[in-house]
């Protein structure tokens, strides 16, 4: 690639100088707007009120993206934002996982405010360069880039029209572009999106770190709710930042020395245990791949089943023997958990890129789950390229295994055929045909177009052109909000269904996993305890998000000792440690209670800013059929055991004689009830109406009662 | 009958820790097994007798996703 040439082939729209600044104890107090649709460049402050009701990160995000749309905004306006922020603990190094951004804006999938954590140098170094967050607004008329450089105070918008869109290719350009030479290429980050977010509504942003070792880019995933589709709708192509000089301190924390010693014993922690719990190290998440199938909680087939025979075949080993194994694999620097994996010199058998050795980033436990046995896809390799096709071209592993997999049962079902698809027989295990149809999302054409409009869309399409039945499609499509479940049964859990029903985004476990605590370990028995579990986990993962924080490092490695810990489950050490961080970086004198009511603030906005877009209703919170029982008979049948005694013991239904139709329909009706009385219970935990509106009273509480909310609000009390 | 995680199991004479969490398919390693409230040490599991009406736990400490 003629890098010089490309460069040559810019057009600067807009330069900008500002003095650069010092981090004051986890802050700038100062963010950065650009809008690419008339170039404006300008700093805005960060108030004390900002920290005090939304922290950072995704809090930042969604302060910013009420105060830029009105409940008319669509996702495609101009007026809609592109937020990344990181939080005042983004950005040390001396525990692990403190990289983390978040990435906020309104989602072409939902239309209501989604985040999306992402790994990656771009956060901590828009943080050294001066800046608690970015906003994107605006559309360009041409694809530009954005050029960040953190040690001489410049920004330029540049036309860029020759360089690549996919991710693979394009964060290699630019980081060669940026760099003076390779000991400088660690010193530039990159965002980017690819082909296919262009013509999907499931796009997704990557950010890239240089991997010295490697000598090339990594790229992790700011990957849920279709944000690589706005950036690429504003024709946004990159945002680059160089930052030279990263050192342990530069978030000047009230408190350096508790930093560095809460750092140190949590790395002796990792590296004491983590071969002994998770092997993180060595194979990242993709270690509960068969743990999941075991307990038959691993979606296959379309959420139809939990477990397969060909499971062994996308086992952990599996992949273990194929990822480059003692290579430090952070996505930041100190980061000892190092669970950021790559299959190295993989050769592409398929698309524009067949017969290419690239690294593949992963396999996620998300990707061998969605894009394998929830496809019936029980081949290794053919998982991996499926991972690298969706990371280059830039769409989200997760929406596109689950809309997959509902095109393949829709196809079974004879709701779909060849002539539909375009000649692609979508059938479940028909590897050939899912890489034709994500080659098709890249050039925008075919049956891919359909299929990238997301699981909520097709249901109405396949119902309105080919006469689906829309109760069969509702029931299957595992979709809520208009976001495609993440991969995890949550049939059996009714905590779990909540965990996904009744977040604020959409069904995505970042909020709540709690599926074995309720199905397995039977530790939340009564409707209260699982209300209480879905107010304290969802408020607790929540602060990681306002801080900058990774949430792996909190239970996927625990200490010795937990197990005789009260609540083992919250690994209460580790969360005084996320305290005690937080204190040193800010100068602030939290606690484990002020921490939730930090996230109480912010969770409730992101509630009320849902009912302001039209949604966050009681109603909003529906899920699908598949997502609480058995639809199908087969589905039944594959449980029949389980499902009876259900029966006979919890409702005292006496199966014999009794058609599975019959069974069924029984089942589906108490199921259906308890998650209404589940909704009842956490509703009421949470301080919300039974429509689930926030209550002025839950607002006073935490410190949120402000004009712009009650204004929302009022009129549901 | 014994109870475990609070719900009823079936039980045989001689059942032992091992045997149950063979039984029960519980191969998730990360793991805390108590016998009427004792904890029991995973070097313990193939000797430790459970007894009729016992209560059991085994309780799961997976983080997920």
């Amino acid at each position: 690639m003629n890098i010089e040439k490309l460069r040559s082939e810019h057009k600067v729209l807009n330069k900008y100088r500002y003095d650069l600044g010092v981090i004051d104890k986890g802050y700038n107090n100062r963010t950065l707007y650009i809008n690419v649709g008339n170039n404006d460049i300008m700093e805005k402050s960060v108030t004390q009120f900002m920290k005090d009701k939304f922290i950072g990160g995704k809090g930042f995000g969604l302060y910013y993206l009420w105060n830029a749309v009105t409940p008319l905004t669509k996702w495609n306006d101009p007026e809609n934002e592109i937020i990344i922020s990181s939080g005042p603990i983004g950005g040390i190094t001396q525990y692990p996982g403190s990289g983390k951004s978040l990435v906020v804006s309104l989602s072409p999938l939902t239309n209501i405010p989604i985040d999306s954590n992402v790994g990656g140098y771009f956060g901590p170094y828009l943080k050294f360069a001066g800046f608690d967050a970015i906003e994107l607004q605006g559309k360009a008329d041409k694809d530009v880039i954005i050029i960040i450089d953190g040690n001489k105070g410049t920004i330029s918008i540049e036309e860029a029209p020759n360089e690549a869109i996919d991710s693979h290719i394009l964060g290699e350009q630019l980081t060669e572009m940026y760099a003076e030479n390779e000991e400088e290429k660690r010193n530039i980050a990159v965002v980017s999106s690819g082909t296919a977010a262009q013509h999907t509504s499931i796009g997704l942003l990557n950010f890239t770190f240089y991997d010295v070792r490697r000598k090339n880019i990594r790229l992790k995933q700011a990957g849920r709710g279709g944000i690589g589709t706005v950036f690429r709708d504003k024709h946004i192509k990159a945002l680059v930042l160089k930052y030279v000089g990263v050192k342990g301190d530069l978030n000047h924390p009230g408190d350096q020395n508790k930093v560095n010693k809460t750092g140190i014993k949590m790395h002796k922690e990792i590296h004491d245990l983590d071969k002994l719990q998770n092997g993180m190290n060595q194979i990242g998440t993709a270690n509960i791949i068969e743990v999941m199938d075991q307990y038959d909680l691993l979606p296959t087939h379309n959420y139809k089943f939990g477990s397969h025979k060909d499971t062994y075949k996308i086992a952990s080993n599996v992949f273990k023997a194929k990822v480059t194994q003692n290579t430090p694999d952070g996505c930041w620097y100190g980061c000892s958990l190092g669970c950021a994996k790559g299959v190295d010199d993989f050769v592409l058998t398929t698309g524009p890129y067949k017969g290419n050795k690239v690294i593949v980033d992963g396999p996620e436990y998300e990707n061998a789950a969605g894009l394998g046995a929830n496809c019936g896809i029980f081949d290794a390799d053919a998982i991996l390229e499926l991972n690298f096709y969706c990371d280059t071209y830039a769409i989200d592993t997760i929406s596109f295994g689950t809309l997959t997999a509902f095109v393949m049962e829709c196809y079974e079902n004879g709701i779909l055929n060849k002539d539909r698809t375009g000649g692609l027989e979508l059938t479940f295990g028909n590897k050939d045909a899912v890489f034709e149809l994500i080659h098709q999302m890249s050039r925008g054409e075919g049956f891919g177009k359909i299929a990238g409009m997301g699981v909520h869309k097709m249901k109405k399409y396949f119902a309105k052109e080919y006469g689906g039945d829309p109760d069969f499609l509702f029931d299957i499509g595992m979709e809520q909000k208009g976001l495609e479940f993440s991969e995890y049964m949550p049939k059996e859990s009714l905590a779990q269904q909540g965990g996904f029903g009744l977040t604020n985004k959409g069904p995505q476990h970042d909020e709540a996993w709690l599926i074995f605590m309720d199905m397995v370990n039977n530790q939340i028995p009564s409707f209260e305890d699982k209300a209480e579990a879905l107010h304290y986990y969802p408020m607790f993962r929540t602060w990681f998000g306002l801080n900058g924080l990774c949430k792996l490092p909190w239970n996927d490695i625990v200490p010795a000792n937990n197990g005789c810990t009260d609540e083992p489950a919250k690994v209460p050490e580790h969360v005084q440690n996320y305290v005690d961080i937080f204190n040193a970086v800010t100068g602030k004198n939290i606690d484990k209670k002020e921490l939730l009511i930090q996230s109480e603030r912010v969770y409730n906005f992101q509630r009320i800013f849902n009912i302001r877009m039209g949604y966050g209703r009681r109603k909003n919170d529906k899920i699908p059929y598949r997502a609480m029982g058995p639809v199908t008979v087969e589905e039944y049948e594959s449980r029949v055991e389980r499902y009876d005694n259900q029966l006979k013991e919890l409702l005292n239904f006496d199966v014999e004689g009794k058609s599975v139709d019959e069974k069924i329909k029984v089942t589906r009706k108490y199921r259906e009830e308890q998650y209404e009385k589940l909704i009842d219970a956490v509703y009421k935990r949470r301080g919300w109406t039974m429509d689930g509106i926030p209550k002025i009273e839950k607002l006073q509480e935490i410190g949120m009662d402000l004009p712009e909310l009650l204004e929302v609000i009022k009129e549901y009390q | 009958m014994i109870r475990l995680n609070n719900r009823n199991c079936e039980w045989n004479e001689g059942l032992t820790v091992t045997e149950l969490l063979k039984i029960k398919k519980y191969t998730f390693s990360q793991i805390i097994v108590s016998v009427n409230g004792k904890f029991i040490h995973n070097y313990e599991y193939p000797y430790t007798t459970i007894l009729d009406g016992d209560d059991v736990k085994v309780i799961h400490l997976m983080a997920g996703g």
